[in-house]
């Protein structure tokens, strides 16, 4: 098998699973409307410009809901010794890692297409199509980092707790970058105005990709 | 690393009491006193060698994770958590000193400048990384995701410096904050600091590793 097919048939097995039982996505939307609408409510009460608040508000409920679901992501492999199955598939480690990654880009972009919309009503937004870029260079940066924080947190103590507390430090900088895009796009800054954050998101990107990539293995070895 | 004897470990504390005595004694009675922040300015000769400090155990906890993941030694895991520890007690004297400065000179506590802001992003990967430690207890699989964790958070900093220093355009006063208008008689004390402070962060770090050492064995002990 071609390494896209082994990745594809991992993620398939993760996208079966949640076709079967329904329980992460559903719990992630759900989780996303209430970020938003609590926002929502608590913001108009003082601030007076709602749309500057808008993008703080989105990406703070893309991060929410996706940390639910990134929680479940390795958690749902122990169950049986799904992981071991895992693990002793004749795969290489690393396209472990991808195949995850995948699938929980998938899943929070799925969240997204309920999510960005509703922010968009409720605080009365114009779309922009350079959103779409940016809305998934940022989900890809926080998926990358999000999916091997996930694996490291299988065999922790407390493990709801600890991944809240190891992703966030670490995804600050993609986080920051996607806020000030969305941000910039909103009020219809030039382009040459946010590029640099472009740039850095990207940046952020690609590093973490290649860093995570490498290290899974450590992370996943028995 | 347990080559370190009892009479190397004695004679590196001596050193150390001994410079940070005479530190004490030049910040407080030789340094010249600052013509507009006046003394409170004196608070810099502790602020600066803390910062360092921290940022250095921090960075000499990221190369041993590097290593414990390359070698597989525990001593190399010892000296990654022993760093990052004191590393992590030094940033927050810097934190702490740098905010008394920040309230003096600005007239505010806190403000989310990129030096300030790093440091504490630093600090909390830092303090989840020791409590990433502390979560987990099967050896070996412990040391190899702390290692992975303190990697990853290493890269993050300079992508958190960038970012944060696009975000808030520079704070001159922080930027050019010392450097600039320091006199000679000035960046003696400040240097003979950061000897004494860095002095002191090995022998600490060299007590500390005893400790980590004596823990392992016995946790050894207990499993034989």
């Amino acid at each position: 098998m071609s390494m896209t097919r082994q990745v594809w048939t991992l993620v398939l097995k993760d996208l079966s699973l949640e076709k079967r039982s329904r329980e992460m996505l559903s719990s992630m939307f759900i989780f996303a409307l209430l970020v938003v609408l609590v926002f929502s409510f608590s913001f108009d009460l003082r601030v007076e410009v709602m749309s500057g608040v808008a993008p703080g508000v989105l990406w703070v409920a893309i991060a929410f809901a996706g940390m639910l679901g990134l929680a479940r992501s390795f958690v749902l492999e122990r169950d049986q010794g799904c992981l071991d199955g895992l693990l002793l598939c004749p795969v290489d480690r690393s396209l472990l890692y991808l195949g995850k990654l995948v699938s929980n880009l998938l899943f929070i972009s799925l969240t997204e297409l309920v999510v960005v919309p509703l922010c968009f009503a409720l605080f009365n937004l114009t779309f922009h199509w350079l959103l779409l870029p940016i809305v998934l260079l940022g989900t890809i940066g926080f998926s990358a980092v999000g999916t091997i924080v996930s694996a490291m947190t299988v065999h922790a103590r407390a493990r709801e707790v600890m991944l809240p507390i190891l992703l966030f430090p670490l995804v600050l900088p993609a986080l920051i970058a996607a806020v000030k895009l969305t941000g910039g796009v909103l009020d219809g800054q030039p382009w040459r105005e946010i590029q640099n954050w472009m740039q850095l998101l990207v940046g952020f990107d690609v590093i973490f990709l290649v860093v995570s990539y490498l290290a899974f293995e450590y992370v996943i070895e028995e | 690393m347990e080559r370190w004897t009892r009479t190397h470990q004695n004679l590196l504390w001596a050193v150390s009491a001994v410079t940070i005595g005479i530190a004490l004694f030049l910040v407080f009675l030789v340094a010249p006193r600052e013509a507009t922040m006046g003394d409170i300015q004196r608070v810099f000769y502790f602020h600066v060698p803390a910062a360092w400090v921290g940022y250095l155990a921090l960075f000499v906890s990221f190369v041993a994770s590097l290593l414990y993941l390359r070698r597989r030694e525990s001593r190399w895991d010892r000296l990654a958590f022993s760093s990052a520890e004191i590393g992590l007690v030094f940033i927050t004297q810097g934190i702490i000193t740098g905010s008394f400065w920040a309230k003096a000179t600005w007239g505010v506590w806190w403000t989310w400048e990129p030096r300030l802001t790093t440091s504490a992003v630093l600090w909390t990967i830092y303090a989840s990384y020791l409590t990433l430690r502390r979560a987990m207890e099967e050896q070996g699989r412990r040391e190899r995701v702390a290692a992975v964790y303190s990697i990853l958070g290493f890269v993050a900093v300079p992508i958190n410096f960038m970012a944060i220093r696009w975000w808030r355009t520079v704070h001159p006063l922080v930027f050019e904050g010392g450097g600039s208008n320091l006199t000679p008689a000035m960046l003696r004390v400040l240097i003979f600091c950061i000897v004494a402070f860095t002095l002191f962060y090995l022998a600490v770090l060299s007590l500390r590793l005893g400790i980590a050492w004596a823990e392992e064995q016995v946790e050894q002990l207990r499993y034989e």
